[in-house]
């Protein structure tokens, strides 16, 4: 018999769309079918990590002797055809199998930190190491010295893909120069900006990626423990790196005698009990001390004091996930990519109003117009773009008519964005960037850690003045207002988060004053702010279906069948059902 | 009570644990923090109650009153909020006739939460019941998976 | 030691120095109100942001150590904006009811407002609707049953003194930051009524109205105060204490930072003083001339009931110094003649001096002639 792999997506999306479900269907099917008495001999089933297009998960790949084909949007139902027809019968189910949109949704990337995502076992360390796994630890621990490691790393151009986008070899090197009989690295796995999952299906899909980077820091800059600071909202990231941080023990990649060599290196895991500020690496250090998250002002840097009072670096885990294959292909192979300032690949969650929506990967410095029409295949329901937030609640956005511009850190912050940790949201005409601003500002408010004065009361009443904007309250002057508070707010903040909440505020600002103004005089352009609209229904359209009467949970509407319904504006409480409801559009809402 | 905190005692000294692990494990035990328990540990360990209450009121995964048997879960990060997770939100609320800041219904049978994101942003909106995640959650799937959980409630 | 500029001027500093105490040597005065010099810093009011030439944000002094050949701006019109700023947030969610608080007079936070000329009626950025700051104010519902400590926590700027020193300096951590962001409170655990020790240090470096004494209340403003430094004469530590005077009566302690208990004190010093202006405090010696049966009973006069401590002139008289003193050494001499040295036996105090300990011993032995004598600390 052939080789047969099948290989299913359980990342993130696949999850959610019930990758689970799919591989039970492919384990009883292959049983049924009597494929193969062991699964694991000729044919063998494998749960890999993110694909990268999760807006058509469940994926599957199948690899019959080689040859790869991918199916996409598998259901359970329809395992009992891929087996019976294509295992079975050799012949591929056509009609199921990815097609152009899937293959032009890969076109444009290029994958480094995700190259292996998607391709192996993550519950199998074999898979890893046969992928050349481990390889780059073993060439650091048996022939580099530290200072040749921060020097590669250095040259590669490596920056933190964290947010704030530090050279990482530089503040390796700074951490190495400082004496200390105990040195820690700290894996940030704090994936708190919402909208942003690379890390998350990073770890889930190649989590010993990211112990073999923590490894090779570990050795560059002198740490016999690192800690994994991880988000307990990922309790699947959370199981897999436990299991992969076992396996590599019992392998020898950590404990003591690394390679042969004195040195040892445990990696321990801590997880946060929910609060963003602690992805703030002083906060952090806090928070896996067991104290409240809140910052601390930097000077001192944690390089120089930081977990216990120790030199400390503390990286990203997609940084840290780039590491092994950066000293496995040399830093000249990454450095190939992207732009002068701005090296290598960066991995964005691309969601929102975009047809593709997923995990992509793609060189530093490709336009923008690149990564939502090429990559992401366009906006949604044929409706207009309107802007990409980038950079989460500390980023921005960036207009339609901004497309064109590169994607890396420099021109990001040119036009008032960050690259941040790499969410990119699609906005459509559909999207209030009042909204947005309040959206972001709610966020980071509920999260501030309450420490400093501009960030605690600031961003109240920041979002106060937005909400008051967003119920038509607002009064002259409000816009101003909110430029001058946001300007303090950045420049007294003592943390990341407070000097960077009022972002969204001032790029939707720079960007949509027309929308702001508009909401001043009690309109909402994009018929988002509840208490500017009002909702009622076209004679013209109206069967008197009465779907939106039983869909209306404040019997607003009235309306005898297959006669003309109507709302009472005193009853309605514009909650939309009825306009999601009709499908003859005959709700209107202004 | 005095078992289970004696068995998180042990577990937090084998694995080097700290005021937050502990009150993880109180509250993956009790579903809450109890003040008996804070009490408890805070006279063991010599470290101030007051300290304990201040990590739990910070982190928002510790809870001060037990919550429902079910727990749903929306999310709120951005590509869920572009995707309209505040309608599913407050027709959730009213689903479970949940008035003003209450987060549980009545009879304690359900608790609707947000979180501030999942990180399955790309099968927004998400809502997550009862740990199971449910991707491009509509109005009408998540008020019948409600129902579905107040009839079994029943 | 590491040289710097500040605001043109030269200073040399031993390492570790922060911008802060570097300037405050200088006689600069950078305005700060969540610093305490005897607390660890904290760099959370931000008002003491400072600009660091080659550092693209302001600093707060209170937190950045100082480096070789820094150059520090103390004042710039950007810095003063952001300070007004940072204090017009402060004044929105405070109750600014300075003409009925405690505390005014003797307020950090009155006094920056004033100098910044910040009032709810001409607020540069947060004026609301009728006046008055702009937005949402915390409002706490008030538990306090303890007779020393008064919380007004709606004027607490959650500056973290109160938290430090109960930690750091009393050792106590009574009380700690609970829940995060505008929320953010300082509160015993659960919330419950404070049960410490009382020692007030929280109310002694508390810079608002958010803390203060219970037994202060409405008994005078400080500028009608008279300062009198003293010893405590509670044991044997003798810190030094303030009373603040008015009308002859004491109406408060406080302690200076610059004497030798850096301002710290303990419940009895900082809140048992009432014992001074009491009507039963003795202010003379009294001999007993009580009629025996009652004197058997071995009443104190304060267990008597009113009544018959009314008539005390008929239980005690009233002499002078030298009388006592005269009646207590022909009673011990009648004593030790009768009975032997070793029948009378003295018991000192902890209230006393190391030196009236010594005297009181060399007294017993020598005068008296007996080892019978013996210290209350020791029981």
């Amino acid at each position: 018999m052939s080789s047969v792999k099948i290989m299913v997506c359980m990342g993130p999306g696949g999850i959610a769309s019930g990758g689970a479900e799919v591989i039970s269907a492919f384990e009883s099917e292959l049983r049924q079918a009597n494929v193969s008495a062991d699964i694991h001999k000729g044919c063998s089933l494998h749960k890999v990590g993110c694909f990268g297009l999760c807006s058509k998960d469940v994926l599957v790949d199948l690899i019959i002797d080689g040859a790869k084909t991918t199916y996409q949007s598998v259901k359970p139902e329809m395992v009992r055809r891929i087996v019976s027809e294509h295992i079975i019968g050799n012949l591929p189910v056509a009609e199921w199998t990815a097609d152009e949109n899937y293959h032009n949704f890969y076109k444009k990337q290029v994958k480094v930190v995700l190259s292996d995502c998607g391709r192996i076992d993550y519950e199998n360390i074999d898979s890893y190491i046969s992928e050349g796994g481990y390889k780059a630890a073993e060439k650091v621990f048996a022939g580099m010295t530290p200072e040749a490691v921060t020097a590669e790393i250095k040259n590669s151009g490596l920056r933190g893909r964290g947010g704030a986008g530090f050279p990482t070899g530089v503040k390796w090197e700074a951490c190495r120069k400082t004496a200390a009989g105990q040195k820690y690295i700290i894996c940030n796995a704090d994936e708190g900006d919402p909208g942003a999952f690379m890390d998350r299906a990073v770890i889930e899909g190649n989590p010993h990626a990211v112990i073999e980077g923590m490894l090779i820091g570990s050795y560059a800059i002198g740490a016999s423990r690192g800690y994994v600071y991880i988000r307990a909202e990922y309790p699947l990231a959370v199981e897999r790196l436990k299991y992969a941080i076992k396996d590599a023990h019992e392998r020898g990649f950590l404990g003591s005698n690394i390679f042969g060599s004195k040195l040892k290196f445990d990696i321990q895991l801590k997880l946060g009990a929910g609060a963003f500020v602690c992805g703030e690496e002083t906060a952090l250090i806090a928070s896996i001390e067991g104290q409240r998250g809140m910052p601390r002002p930097k000077p001192p840097y944690p390089v120089f004091q930081g977990l216990w009072g120790k030199p400390t670096v503390i990286n990203n885990v997609e940084t840290l996930a780039n590491i092994p294959y950066i000293i496995k292909k040399g830093s000249a192979w990454y450095s190939s990519y992207g732009t002068e300032k701005s090296k290598g690949t960066k991995v964005f969650a691309l969601t929102g109003k975009v047809k593709n929506t997923g995990l992509i990967e793609v060189p530093m410095g490709i336009t923008l117009r690149e990564i939502i029409y090429d990559i992401g295949g366009g906006i949604e329901g044929g409706k207009a773009l309107k802007a990409v937030q980038t950079g989460g609640p500390s980023g921005g956005c960036i207009p339609a008519n901004m497309v064109d511009i590169n994607v890396d850190y420099e021109s990001l912050a040119r036009v008032g964005s960050i690259v941040g940790s790499g969410g990119m949201i699609v906005l459509d005409e559909d999207n209030c960037m009042v909204n947005m601003a309040q959206y972001f500002l709610q966020f980071t408010q509920s999260e501030s850690c309450g420490k400093c004065v501009p960030c605690r009361i600031g961003t109240k009443r920041l979002l106060e003045i937005l909400s008051r904007i967003t119920k038509g309250k607002g009064r002259d002057g409000d816009i101003e207002l909110l430029e001058k508070l946001s300007r303090d707010i950045k420049s007294a903040s003592l943390c990341g988060l407070g000097q960077t909440a009022p972002n969204p505020v001032l790029s939707t600002i720079k960007y949509f004053r027309n929308e702001y103004e508009a909401h001043l005089k009690g309109k909402c352009p994009a018929a988002v702010c509840k208490e500017l609209l009002t909702y009622y229904i076209l004679e013209e359209f109206c069967k008197g279906c009465g779907a939106c009467l039983r869909a209306c949970p404040s019997k607003a509407i009235t309306g005898e069948k297959k006669k003309l319904h109507k709302i009472d504006p005193a009853v309605c409480v514009k909650c939309g059902a009825c306009f999601d409801v009709c499908k003859f559009k005959a709700v209107k809402k202004e | 009570m005095e078992k289970t905190l004696e068995k998180i005692m042990k577990e937090e000294i084998e694995n080097e644990g700290n005021l937050i692990s502990i009150l993880q494990n109180i509250e993956a035990r009790f579903g809450y923090i109890p003040e008996d328990a804070v009490n408890w540990f805070s006279k063991r360990l010599d470290v101030p109650a007051s300290r304990f209450y201040g990590v739990t009121t910070f982190y928002s995964q510790f809870h001060l009153k037990p919550r429902g048997r079910n727990i749903v879960t929306a999310c709120c990060g951005t590509a869920c909020h572009v995707k309209g997770s505040e309608k599913l939100i407050s027709a959730a609320a009213m689903e479970l006739n949940l008035k003003n800041d209450e987060d549980t219904t009545e009879n304690g049978e359900i608790t609707l939460e947000r979180v501030a994101c999942l990180g399955t942003c790309s099968m927004a909106p998400v809502v997550l019941i009862n740990k199971k995640i449910h991707g491009k959650m509509t109005l009408e799937k998540l008020k019948k998976e409600l129902k579905l959980l107040k009839k079994a409630a029943q | 030691m590491v040289k710097l500029n500040i605001d043109g001027r030269m200073i040399e500093v031993a390492e570790g120095t922060t911008i802060l105490n570097a300037s405050r040597m200088l006689n600069i005065e950078i305005p700060t109100l969540c610093n305490h010099p005897k607390l660890t810093p904290f760099g959370g009011c931000r008002l003491c942001l400072v600009e660091v030439k080659g550092v693209p944000r302001p600093l707060t002094s209170c937190t950045t150590p100082v480096s070789e050949g820094m150059e520090v701006t103390t004042s710039t019109p950007a810095l003063e904006d952001l300070r007004k700023t940072v204090l017009e947030l402060i004044l929105s969610d405070h109750p600014n009811d300075c003409m009925i608080c405690e505390k005014a007079g003797d307020c950090t936070l009155q006094e920056l407002a004033y100098f910044y000329g910040i009032s709810p009626y001409n607020p540069p950025l947060l004026k609301g609707d009728k006046g008055g700051f702009l937005g949402e104010r915390r409002i706490y519902e008030k538990r306090d049953g303890n007779p020393f400590i008064e919380r007004n926590m709606e004027k607490c700027i959650l500056c973290g003194r109160c938290v430090k020193v109960c930690d750091e300096i009393q050792g106590v951590g009574a009380i700690d930051f609970a829940y995060r962001g505008f929320k953010s409170k300082i509160c015993p655990p659960f919330e419950r009524d404070l049960d410490c020790e009382f020692c007030g240090q929280c109310v002694a470096v508390c810079p608002t109205g958010a803390l203060t004494g219970k037994m202060w209340q409405l008994r005078g403003r400080q500028k009608d105060i008279k300062e009198v430094d003293t010893t405590c004469a509670y044991c044997g530590t003798g810190c030094n204490i303030t009373l603040h005077v008015r009308k002859n009566e004491v109406v408060r302690v406080t302690a200076k930072e610059d004497k030798w208990n850096e301002g710290w004190l303990c419940v009895k010093g900082r809140f048992g003083y009432t014992f001074i202006n009491s009507p039963d405090r003795l202010k003379k010696p009294l001999i007993r001339i009580a009629p025996k049966h009652i004197a058997d009973f071995g009443f104190r006069i304060s267990d008597l009931n009113s009544e018959v401590r009314n008539q005390q002139s008929a239980i005690f008289k009233e002499v002078s110094w030298d009388e006592a003193l005269d009646y207590i050494s022909a009673k011990l001499k009648e004593i030790k003649e009768k009975h032997g040295p070793d029948s009378i036996a003295g018991l000192s105090s902890a209230r006393c001096t190391t030196e009236e300990n010594y005297l009181f011993q060399k007294f017993m032995r020598a005068a008296v002639g007996t080892n019978n004598v013996d210290h209350c600390a020791r029981l």
